[in-house]
């Protein structure tokens, strides 16, 4: 399964902001509501977490260390 | 194209005026519509017209001599994008691009200024409104006080990276950004100054820190 961005669906205002800056098709509006799809086209720019006003949508970060 | 009277008294700078007084003055209003990517203002330029946000989110950065691109906000509905070189009649200090597509609300300037002298109360709230932009902008300049910052944010990288015994840890830029006491965009920076510096590399849900000892000398040099 491909790890997206996560959305609130109780803190999200349906305002659109995110459908409008996403560049891979990974947001979209079905009908009324804010939807995540699934893709691999989705590079993490968090330009989505950035433009929600509501902080519905997030963009979390594993923190690993390279050893050697 | 109509201009929404109804959202030009959402705007601050217009929010005392009646809506009687508003239709009197929409004409002075252009609408623009630009596409994602679109430039709407470029650091250095002069600018004659003011634009709000009347639909979309503008990304407003600036571009270092070397081309690196520092991103101050992000615009929203009913912001001014220029109001600075509009009033002290300097060159734009800043970039505006459309993250989406965008509409633009613009007033000329001598418009403007002939609409502040027909009704004082612009000239009050636009004063209102420029002493909030200050503010946030002595926030910025101390977050900007940029070794700190990057100590606190290879603090955190360090902090929360998985031992392989606990659970993983999963951390956005606005959680970062609020353990360290600074903006977002500030993390967005430090995180970006770091890869390129080799000791993180950044890849799609996660951060890997190839560089572990780098990253203790900064928190070191910053305490």
């Amino acid at each position: 399964m491909t790890e997206m961005p996560v959305l609130n669906q109780k803190k999200c205002n349906q305002c659109g902001l995110c459908v409008s800056v996403c560049t891979c098709g990974a947001i979209i509006a079905v009908g009324n509501k804010i939807t995540i799809v699934e893709t691999e086209d989705c590079h993490w720019c968090t330009n989505c977490e950035a433009v929600c006003p509501t902080g519905a949508l997030t963009c979390s970060f594993e923190i690993i260390i390279e050893e050697g | 194209m109509t201009i929404d009277v109804a959202f030009l008294k959402s705007i601050p700078y217009f929010s005392v005026m009646s809506i009687a007084e508003l239709e009197n003055i929409k004409q002075s209003f252009s609408e623009k519509t630009v596409q994602r990517g679109e430039v709407i203002l470029l650091e250095g330029e002069s600018s004659d017209t003011l634009f709000f946000v009347a639909d979309g989110v503008v990304k407003i950065f600036k571009t270092s001599a070397q081309g690196k691109e520092q991103i101050l906000s992000i615009a929203r509905l009913g912001e001014a994008l220029n109001d600075i070189p509009i009033f002290d009649g300097g060159a734009n200090p800043i970039s505006a691009q459309a993250l989406g597509p965008v509409t633009t609300y613009g007033i000329k300037k001598d418009k403007l200024l002939h609409l502040m002298q027909q009704y004082p109360q612009i000239a009050l709230n636009t004063s209102k409104v420029l002493a909030v932009r200050m503010r946030q902008l002595v926030t910025l300049v101390e977050d900007l006080s940029f070794r700190h910052v990057l100590g606190r944010v290879a603090k955190i990288l360090l902090n929360h990276a998985a031992d392989g015994v606990g659970p993983r840890q999963h951390l956005t830029q606005q959680e970062m950004a609020a353990m360290a006491g600074t903006a977002r965009e500030v993390v967005a920076r430090s995180l970006k100054t770091l890869e390129e510096q080799g000791y993180i590399r950044m890849e799609r849900h996660r951060i890997v820190v190839t560089d572990r000892k780098a990253l203790e000398e900064i928190v070191e040099e910053s305490s």
